[in-house]
């Protein structure tokens, strides 16, 4: 074991463990909290593995702004200090979930664990800042340019749902 | 000197930055603030000009009871003022005075220093929503919707910066500065300007903390020592932009005598940065809810656009 070994190690058990808090907590802002800390330890997995690009983004964008958007729709809605009876599911939902979850777990085991026996211990490498700007803008531009068209659309979609809706409202302007 | 040893002096060093250019930069607020509306500010703390007026005002913060609301949710009331603080810290180690004086050279730094000071946000958040009393929700809840409108404007206008230097460190963006840029990166550098007073909800962007109409938003429930982390954390939010301002506009420690002080040098632009900052709070009136997004939206946002194709057509161009 490495110290790297062990950073990594760390980092993932708070992600899974925060992970694990954020389903079953039943107080709505800290299920969102709890992601927050789930996102940061990711972002701590990249930043041991050395991809140090990619884990400020992860903060920047996940932590920063999509986990606030979160927060400021669940307070514009309804977020009650305390626990949320309401927002429970009924236990064959749980089933179906924890299934779901242990489908989704045996999948990704099933192509990482050997990956791992190759890789061996946990190294820091991968092509850097430069090396990555070139991979996304040169082998991978295609599918980022498809994805930003999709997020475009999804933006314009957006926009014309919700003024359809004020369209309809009855004595609005 | 060992690695051990070299990390608690860097760790002491920003440490002793962290709390003591807040400081001044209060004091310098106090005093000009005072002086720009005809009037002296504290004068007594000290002696010689209430220099130590921010001094006794820690010591009465510290003195007084720590309060935590029945209501309140209690773990994320008194965690947030932390999550508020240390991001700010996170984000001026990573800031150089000069090419051999930061706290810790990360090889992004211009993104750390984002990615920390976006993470802050959280912690008005957290209060806002902690404090069970409506006012602090509508503080926060203006807070969030100010800060995810203006952290656009802000990345654009450092990723144009980064651009035309051809990196993310801090340090080497400071080293690819000249002169021209300071006509080149003009929009692009009142976009950062503005934005970075907007995300530290200074006036005239303080709707958040509008007191005659939330009383103080989002920190309304807290007192004490927790109280005065949130100002120190705005305090020490404006020396961070005003010191990742002068170094991603006014060339940091590029000046005179550069190689024995530059880092005086950042530290005097970013302190007249400081001084301007200051200048806005006392020149403007509070924008209204709708004309801050207003102005994000059709403002900054096309601006920042407009500032970053620039400078990819003239990087593009002089390539």
């Amino acid at each position: 074991m490495t110290g790297l070994d062990v950073a990594f190690a760390a980092a993932g058990t708070v992600a899974a463990a925060s992970a694990v808090l954020s389903v079953t907590t039943r107080h709505v802002v800290h299920a969102a909290l709890w992601l927050v800390v789930s996102l940061g330890a990711v972002a701590g997995c990249y930043l041991v593995l050395g991809a140090e690009f990619v884990a400020l983004v992860q903060v920047l964008i996940y932590v920063g702004a999509v986990v606030v958007l979160v927060l400021f729709a669940l307070m514009l809605t309804r977020a009650p200090i305390g626990p949320n009876e309401e927002v429970s599911a009924s236990p064959l939902h749980r089933a179906l979930a924890a299934v779901l979850a242990a489908g989704v777990t045996a999948l990704l085991a099933a192509v990482l664990v050997p990956l791992a026996r190759v890789v061996g211990a946990v190294r820091r490498g991968g092509p850097g800042t430069t090396g990555l700007g070139e991979q996304l803008f040169g082998t991978w531009v295609w599918p980022f340019e498809a994805l930003s068209v999709l997020l475009l659309a999804a933006l314009v979609a957006a926009l014309a749902v919700a003024g359809m809706a004020r369209g309809r409202g009855a004595g609005e302007p | 000197m060992s690695p051990a040893v070299e990390v608690l002096v860097r760790t002491v060093a920003v440490l002793a930055a962290f709390l003591v250019l807040p400081l001044l930069v209060g004091q310098t607020e106090h005093k000009v603030m005072a002086h720009m509306q005809g009037r002296l500010g504290p004068m007594y703390a000290g002696g010689f000009h209430g220099w130590a007026q921010l001094v006794a005002d820690g010591v009465k913060f510290a003195q007084k009871e720590d309060v935590t609301p029945a209501a309140a949710d209690r773990p994320v009331f008194r965690l947030a003022p932390a999550v508020g603080l240390v991001p700010y810290l996170v984000a001026l180690a990573a800031v150089p005075l000069s090419p051999g004086l930061v706290g810790a050279d990360a090889p992004a730094s211009a993104v750390l220093v984002l990615a920390a000071t976006a993470v802050g946000i959280l912690g008005t958040l957290m209060a806002g929503w902690a404090s069970a009393n409506k006012y602090s929700l509508l503080g926060a809840m203006r807070a969030a919707a100010q800060l995810l409108s203006y952290e656009l404007p802000l990345v654009l206008a450092v990723a144009s910066v980064c651009l035309a230097a051809g990196s993310l460190s801090l340090t080497a963006i400071a080293g690819a500065w000249s002169p021209w840029w300071l006509l080149w990166q003009l929009p692009g550098a009142f976009v950062f300007l503005v934005a970075a007073v907007a995300e530290l909800q200074r006036p005239p962007f303080d709707m958040p903390v509008a007191d005659s109409e939330l009383v103080f938003g989002a920190y309304t429930e807290y007192t004490g020592l927790r109280f005065a982390f949130f100002l120190l954390a705005e305090y020490a939010g404006i020396v961070l932009m005003s010191l990742l301002f002068a170094v991603l506009y006014l060339g940091g420690w590029k000046g005179p005598l550069s190689g024995d002080l530059g880092w005086l040098w950042t530290l005097l632009k970013g302190f007249v940065v400081s001084v301007l900052v200051i200048w806005m709070r006392v020149a403007w009136p509070r924008l209204r809810e709708d004309q801050l997004q207003r102005l994000a939206w059709l403002g900054l946002v096309p601006l920042a656009l407009l500032q970053l194709a620039l400078t990819g057509v003239w990087v593009v161009a002089t390539a």
